[in-house]
């Protein structure tokens, strides 16, 4: 019975073809370490704001008389409208926490590199949509960090020589940020911004699929068939799709399944994210005052500036660049090349070795650098700007443009370890 | 529009020359508890004596704090809501808002969040730290928050309060330094018994800012077993089927 409707659909529609193909005879390199959970969780965390974002528009009123009361609603009235809240602003950060890790990950093992620049430019964009996402967003509780982080980020527009003003103006819809914006925030955050979320998704698993997926060793795992055996190999064991080995004019070597080796790896990866995604939704659902901040439980007026106004945790690393340089066109020129830089990696890095493990020392600190330039700026983005502060993330803005520069200096003839020849 | 400008503009630099200033007082730990459901009681009923008057919770319905406190609905009808109607009202006053702006210079601001905006250590240290200040237009001024539009409405239970100073080595030079309030004892309640009142107030508010919190714990927990247990059990499926790969 069940098989005549399989083949029914199948006949109709390759539905077990395409699963073949993309889940259950798909082959990914076996030795994915801890670095590779963060994919799969991000898909989690956007199936999750997908969810609870509708369940919460059934009750959210977008206009500025009635938006944060009826946020408050949803906190106080609906049953469970508080736990589908802070799924959702514990989903936001989440969501910038897992990215950030997966874009680390493809950072330290070259994922970015030839052939894979497509992809990682599907990632870049997945990133910038993201951003424009969670900005839209963070203005529909209507609170006042909701509307003077508004006032503040949209009026980096306004820096644009010529159409700056104008520019504000057509994103605000009015004079000010008003009922206007926030009836178009959320259209474009509810509908229009995760539609594109989605299709850019899928086009960033399509095109890993084609490409295949790196891995810690940045070695490939199909090589083409020389008719030679090979040892050990425990793809052997498995069956791949035809359309991987180019019928048995590529081998495959050292890779598995993805069904069922890297679904029941994933789950535990799964459960290990939702302990502290739980503990955060259920225990410290304000995050210390990070991920919803004290002055947002007071609804938005434009008359009372709060005392300090900082973006969210995840946009301070850039924020702290802008701020770092004085002239205001300049530093949110210097914003925008700072995501655009992560964008071209694929070419500012010139070496043919993809992992870390197998480049020079010199790479692995720069790689540090990195990291730690991006940390401090973020930390300095949620503080003031005092004279020391500026001057410190003027100096950790330049080792972050320093990362760029320096590996495509030294990428083209850096001193690499031999590959192996089989993932280790 | 350029007038609410400019006052935005002219907000800004007031209170960032207030945050520059370095005004840091020292806050008391809140000695607070959300289980302790006769400490809410009493804070609710401080509550509807001393703020509802000037300030509303028109986020929070009566309906949810009767069940939240344990309070049966008639009860909390007759002996807590005076101006409601119907138990699935908003904590609301009937004083007009444009009249309480006028008399105090800034409307009352609602109170059904004050808790997640300020802490319960700033509500709790700040309700104690009104003094006399006949420079002000009712006469208090407050530590805490200095230039408060707000008059002492607890002064029937605290007594008229002052500030101490105490004369201390500070840098090597001897100066007054501001240790705390203290009473003439006028008040209907001891520093302790004021202490305590004030404390089972800002246990209300806190619970009122998130009314959802306590479930939220004992959900929490159950959440927590169960992903322990499912943490477990998907560790040991990995394993068995990695066999083949190891």
């Amino acid at each position: 019975m069940f098989k005549n409707l399989m083949s029914w659909i199948e006949y109709r529609m390759p539905f077990m073809e395409k699963m073949n193909l993309h889940v259950m005879q798909y082959p990914a390199p076996k030795n994915f370490n801890f670095w590779y959970f963060f994919g799969s969780l991000a898909m989690l965390v956007l199936v999750n704001q997908i969810l609870t974002g509708i369940w919460l528009t059934m009750n959210f009123e977008p206009s500025a008389e009635r938006a944060f009361a009826s946020v408050e609603y949803i906190m106080r009235d609906v049953d469970y409208g508080w736990l589908l809240r802070y799924m959702h602003s514990t989903g936001a950060s989440a969501f910038f926490v897992v990215v950030y890790l997966h874009m680390l990950r493809g950072m330290m093992y070259g994922s970015y590199q030839k052939p894979r620049e497509l992809l990682w430019i599907f990632g870049m964009l997945i990133f910038l949509v993201l951003m424009a996402e969670a900005f839209m967003g963070y203005l529909l509780p209507w609170g006042q960090m909701s509307f003077w982080g508004a006032q503040v980020i949209i009026s980096i527009f306004g820096v644009i020589p010529g159409i700056g003003e104008d520019l504000t103006l057509w994103i605000r819809g009015d004079y000010v940020i008003s009922g206007a914006t926030l009836n178009r925030f959320f259209a474009l955050h509810v509908i229009a911004l995760p539609l594109v979320l989605v299709i850019l998704v899928f086009l960033h698993i399509i095109a890993l699929h084609e490409v295949g997926s790196n891995n810690p060793d940045g070695i490939d795992v199909k090589r083409p068939n020389d008719g030679q055996p090979v040892e050990n190999n425990v793809s052997d064991k498995f069956t791949f799709h035809e359309y991987f080995t180019k019928g048995g004019k590529k081998i495959i070597v050292d890779a598995i399944p993805f069904h069922p080796y890297y679904t029941v790896k994933d789950i535990v990866g799964v459960v290990g994210f939702l302990l502290v995604f739980c503990g955060v939704i259920f225990f410290a659902p304000e995050g210390g005052g990070f991920l919803l901040e004290p002055p947002n439980f007071e609804p938005a007026n434009p008359m009372k500036t709060p005392d300090h106004i900082a973006p969210v945790w995840y946009f301070t690393p850039f924020y702290a660049i802008l701020r770092a340089v004085p002239d205001q066109l300049f530093g949110a020129i210097f914003m925008f090349l700072a995501i655009i830089f992560l964008a071209l990696l694929p070419w500012l890095d010139r070496c043919p070795v993809r992992s870390m493990r197998y480049r020079s020392a010199l790479h692995k600190w720069n790689l540090v650098n990195f990291c730690i330039s991006f940390v401090v700026l973020g930390v300095l983005g949620v503080l003031p700007a005092t004279p020391t502060y500026t001057l410190l993330a003027q100096i950790f803005s330049f080792t972050y443009f320093a990362f760029f520069g320096l590996l495509w200096l030294y990428s083209k003839n850096e001193k690499t370890k031999p590959l192996p020849v089989r993932l280790t | 529009m350029l007038k609410q400008l400019l006052a935005a503009v002219a907000l800004v630099a007031s209170s960032a020359a207030l945050a520059a200033s370095g005004h840091v007082v020292h806050l008391d730990k809140a000695p607070i508890d959300l289980t302790d459901k006769e400490s809410l009681q009493r804070g609710a009923r401080m509550y509807q004596n001393y703020c509802l008057g000037c300030h509303q919770m028109e986020y929070q319905r009566y309906s949810r704090t009767f069940r939240d406190l344990g309070i049966p609905d008639e009860v909390g009808m007759e002996q807590l809501a005076f101006t409601a109607k119907k138990v699935g009202d908003h904590i609301k006053n009937a004083a007009p808002k444009t009249d309480l702006a006028k008399w105090f210079g800034a409307a009352p601001p609602d109170l059904s969040n004050v808790a997640r905006v300020r802490g319960p250590d700033w509500l709790y240290t700040y309700l104690r730290s009104f003094y006399v200040d006949p420079s002000r237009p009712f006469g208090v001024n407050n530590e805490v928050f200095p230039l408060v539009g707000m008059p002492h409405v607890l002064q029937e239970l605290q007594g008229v309060p002052s500030k101490q100073h105490e004369t201390r080595l500070v840098d090597g030079e001897s100066k007054e330094v501001y240790v705390g309030i203290v009473t003439d004892g006028t008040g209907e309640l001891s520093t302790e018994e004021y202490d305590r009142a004030v404390a089972d107030l800002v246990n209300y508010l806190e619970y009122t800012g998130e009314p959802s919190k306590l479930e939220s714990r004992s959900l929490g927990i159950k959440v927590m077993i169960f992903l322990l247990i499912f943490f477990v059990l998907a560790f040991l499926l990995k394993k068995e089927y990695w066999k083949d790969v190891h």
